[in-house]
């Protein structure tokens, strides 16, 4: 059955699918490591008791998300030497130091303070326990920053250069390697998303549950503060998401050809296709429907600019550009509704109807997983549009791969598919159960047993010795 | 005379896989020997002993494998694809071990079921490790900078050996621990497992030791010549002292003793192997200083690990120490 597959196609496949899966996670539990942060931050300040009840109804459903994010990271670790051996050899040098200090700085920040977040409530006393919860939340932001910052590197490599063995080197200031250009926009605009990501889903349960009753205290509290960064952040997350494609131009313009479906060049003001179906053969867009010179507009911020076409790129160094046509146009579509929802709150709230009005909370429900595609979505555009490179114009991805035989790839590869799912499948039903269930007052805490994910802090010892 | 940062990287990474393997070697212990414990308050107990400290334990498997690519890339690059089948296999029995972990407490109408995934992950993820560590001392096939070998390569009664030896040693370790961590009926059930599988363990030992030198010529080179032997004979030496040392403790009931003997074999284990490899990364191919990063690279990441190395170690040994004492059912309460 793997015949037509050869080992390079398995590989990707493969990478591709533990990463997505593996990026779902933290994706939740940035924004959601934030939202606790600050609902633990409002109870310390107004002393409110809904505040506390939501911070305990998500952060049992934060530590199950949590748990499933390590065991799949830790996979993440290792496939890039069994995938991308050669890759990982030339790079190496300059990929792996950034990750040494990924694990070093927030790896072991999360698993120290995980457990008091957890389980220290009343045990190691406000203060010590709100830090915990900071330094959680700062913890998934230093892993994001470094692993984008990998990432970004190998999308605009700066900073390095070639031994005499053909590996990557550093050269000069590890600042040039680190920030390399398109860091900034991709370190903004992916923290953006995980806030969105985990504000939609905070909402669609806020949602659920005044659909059922409109008067549940807890359940308005959440959907409104969902609502909140609905309404500003989605415009925001447009805008930086608008800057990120500028300097994608500057940098990767064939990437943005592929996105725009620009296989002819236009010397007189390019056309912004809408939808149409990309047809790689003929080198046009099938049933396009086009918005004369607004691609210029936007890209150029001139109507009239010239803007280059696949046509001027050789064809082996082309991305495939159905994927990445489509990929993009999904993001897009859902930041775009995420910023209706949000002005339709805005209205709702002025309204008066915020918790009443049964179509907004339809909306909202049916909008939770939206940031879940959404960031699978620009992830596909990213990466698929960096193709044929693994490092930018300078590594091709069929000269990074390991020396594996297909069978070992392809059975590797459906045994990932079977656990994750299986597994994962697993924590998905437990987390909808527990969302299932409204947060009421008095919200019970973490239930009294271990959880795998309570890192190395001694918590339930304290509350031992509080008791 | 500048420091030799390789050298130093070389044992920093070793310390991360020994710290790996002694602390994750004792929770994967008690996973093996799960089914041994009665369904019930002795296997809560058991569990609840390593629920505390096991996720920490894990990210040292995180450092030692992101350590190595980024301290010495090309090693990276060359032993993961050869070890690519026992890899995957204990990746995916962490999974299935770690989420078992939790969801055997919230979904008790699956438990038996959580139970089997917490013991197979463990078993299989211990075995695999003992396997990868097998086929790297047996050699790797090296052409250039990759591994040449096909994807069966690491398969041999060799590796077989060494996987089962790990089994054993970390099924040792884990009945220790628990004759430290508990009292009564499971630590009594402890201490007989352990009066088996101490023998086994040393049997396994010695078999690999008596296999080792006839890998490769220049191990034999090292443990079993002329003058090289007066160096590395202490090590034989310790390890059969230990273990009689190991033995009375045992018989005598101590606590503590036996878990800190095992923990000393295993070091002295660890040097031994570091003994046989010095300066080889990829025994016989690949030094490491072949495999070296650029000394840039050395530089930047040492500043990291001895500010951030000593503050984990610190925080770690703290958890410990706050969690000394006897484990119940319901967790370190009281
Ligand atoms: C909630 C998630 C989300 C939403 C609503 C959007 N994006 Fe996005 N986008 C991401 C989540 C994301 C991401 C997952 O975070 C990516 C993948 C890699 C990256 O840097 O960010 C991404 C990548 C990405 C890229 C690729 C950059 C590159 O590969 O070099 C562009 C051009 C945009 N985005 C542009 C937009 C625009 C114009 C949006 C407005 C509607 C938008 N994104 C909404
Ligand atoms: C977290 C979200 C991510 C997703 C969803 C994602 C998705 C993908 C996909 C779909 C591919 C396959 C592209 C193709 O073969 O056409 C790929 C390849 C790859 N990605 Fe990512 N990626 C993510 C993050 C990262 C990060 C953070 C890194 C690096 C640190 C990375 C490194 C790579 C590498 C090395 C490849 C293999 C070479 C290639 O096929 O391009 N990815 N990724
Ligand atoms: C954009 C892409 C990625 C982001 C933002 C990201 C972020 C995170 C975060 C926040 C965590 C903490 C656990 C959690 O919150 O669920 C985590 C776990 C982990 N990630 Fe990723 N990750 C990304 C991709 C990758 C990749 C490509 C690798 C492979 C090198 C990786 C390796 C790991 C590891 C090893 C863990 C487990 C750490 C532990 O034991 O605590 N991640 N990641």
């Amino acid at each position: 059955m793997f015949d037509t597959f050869d080992a390079l196609l398995l590989a990707r496949i493969q990478f591709a699918f533990t990463v997505s899966f593996h990026f779902l996670f933290p994706a939740i539990t940035i924004g959601l490591a934030s939202y606790l942060a600050v609902l633990e931050g409002l109870w310390l300040k107004t002393g409110k008791s809904v505040y506390m009840d939501l911070f305990r109804y998500w952060v049992k459903i934060f530590a199950v998300v949590f748990a499933m994010g390590v065991v799949s990271g830790i996979v993440m670790s290792y496939q890039f030497g069994t995938n991308w051996a050669v890759f990982s050899d030339k790079a190496g040098p300059i990929i792996g130091p950034l990750m040494a200090y990924e694990v070093l700085t927030a790896f072991f920040l999360e698993a120290g303070f995980l457990g008091v977040m957890l389980f220290g409530m009343n045990r190691v006393g406000k203060r010590l326990h709100f830090t915990a919860t900071l330094m959680v939340a700062l913890g998934t932001f230093i892993s994001a920053f470094w692993i984008l910052s990998v990432n970004s590197w190998m999308q605009t490599p700066t900073g390095f250069a070639i031994n005499e063995v053909g590996q990557f080197v550093p050269a000069g200031s590890w600042l040039d390697i680190i920030f390399n250009p398109s860091f900034p926009y991709r370190l903004a605009h992916t923290m953006t998303a995980a806030y969105l990501t985990t504000a939609f889903i905070v909402g669609a349960v806020g949602a659920w549950h005044l659909l059922k009753d409109h008067e549940t205290v807890a359940a308005r509290k959440m959907f409104s503060m969902a609502l909140w960064m609905a309404a500003i952040v989605a415009p925001l997350q447009i805008v930086l998401g608008d800057m990120h494609g500028l300097n994608t131009l500057e940098h990767q313009p064939v990437k943005v050809m592929a996105m725009e479906g620009h296989y002819q060049s236009h010397t007189e003001g390019a056309p912004l296709i809408l939808f149409g179906i990309p047809n790689s053969a003929q080198g046009r867009v099938d049933y396009a429907i086009e918005i004369p010179k607004a691609s210029s507009l936007i890209l150029k911020h001139d109507m009239h600019a010239p803007l280059a076409g696949l046509d001027s790129v050789p064809v082996d160094e082309r991305p495939p550009v159905a994927i990445v046509f489509w990929s993009f146009r999904v993001m897009v579509g859902l930041g775009i509704l995420m910023a209706v929802l949000g002005l339709f709150s805005l209205w709702a709230r002025w309204r008066g109807t915020l918790y009443t009005s049964k179509l907004l909370h339809r909306f909202a429900l049916v909008m939770g997983p939206s940031g879940l595609i959404a960031v699978l979505a620009g992830w596909i555009t990213t990466e698929v549009g960096r193709q044929p490179w693994t490092i930018h114009g300078l590594l091709r991805t069929a000269q990074s791969a390991s020396p594996l035989d297909a069978p070992a790839v392809a059975a590797s590869l459906v045994a990932f598919v079977i656990v994750y799912f299986t597994v994962f499948g697993a924590g998905v039903v437990y987390i909808l159960k527990l969302m299932a269930k409204p947060p009421h007052s008095g919200e019970a805490g973490m239930p009294n047993i271990p959880v795998r994910s309570a890192g190395i802090t001694p918590a339930s010892a304290l509350e031992g010795a509080a008791a | 005379m500048s420091i030799d940062l390789t050298v130093i990287w070389a044992f920093i990474i070793a310390f991360a896989v020994f710290a790996y393997v002694v602390m994750d070697g004792f929770d994967l212990g008690i996973g093996i020997l799960f089914n041994r414990f009665p369904v019930g308050p002795e296997r809560d107990t058991a569990m609840n002993s390593i629920a505390p400290v096991w996720d920490g334990n894990e990210t040292w498997l995180v450092l030692g494998g992101g350590g190595l690519l980024a301290a010495f890339p090309l090693a990276y690059a060359v032993v993961l694809p050869a070890l690519y089948a026992p890899l995957v296999a204990m990746l995916l029995a962490l999974v299935f071990r770690g989420v078992a972990f939790e969801f055997r407490w919230r979904d008790p109408a699956h438990r038996q079921a959580w139970d089997v995934a917490f013991q197979g992950g463990s078993f299989v993820a211990a075995f695999m490790q003992g396997v990868a560590l097998g086929a790297l001392l047996q050699g790797i096939t090296v052409e250039g900078r990759a591994y040449a070998g096909g994807w069966w390569e690491w398969l041999s009664p060799f590796s077989l050996l060494t996987g089962l030896s790990v089994v054993a040693g970390y099924a040792l370790l884990g009945a220790c621990w628990l004759i430290l961590k508990t009292e009564a009926g499971l630590q009594a059930r402890a201490r007989a497992l352990a009066g088996w599988l101490g023998p086994l363990t040393l049997a396994a030992v010695a078999a690999v030791s008596l296999a080792t030198p006839f890998l490769e010529t220049a191990y034999f080179e090292r443990w079993l010549t002329w003058p090289s032997i007066l160096w590395v004979a202490p090590v034989p030496i310790l390890v059969a002292l230990s273990s009689l040392l190991f033995w009375r403790s045992l018989k005598r009931g101590d606590e503590g003793l036996p878990f800190v003997l095992t923990l000393f074999i295993f070091f002295l284990c660890f040097t031994g192997l570091g003994i046989s490899m010095w300066p080889y990364i990829v025994p016989e191919s690949i030094t490491i200083w072949d495999a070296a990063t650029t000394r840039s690279g050395q530089i930047f990441m040492l500043v990291g690990a001895a500010i951030t190395v000593p503050l984990i170690l610190g925080y770690t040994g703290w958890a410990y120490w706050v969690f000394r004492g006897k484990v119940k059912a319901d967790g370190y309460h009281g």
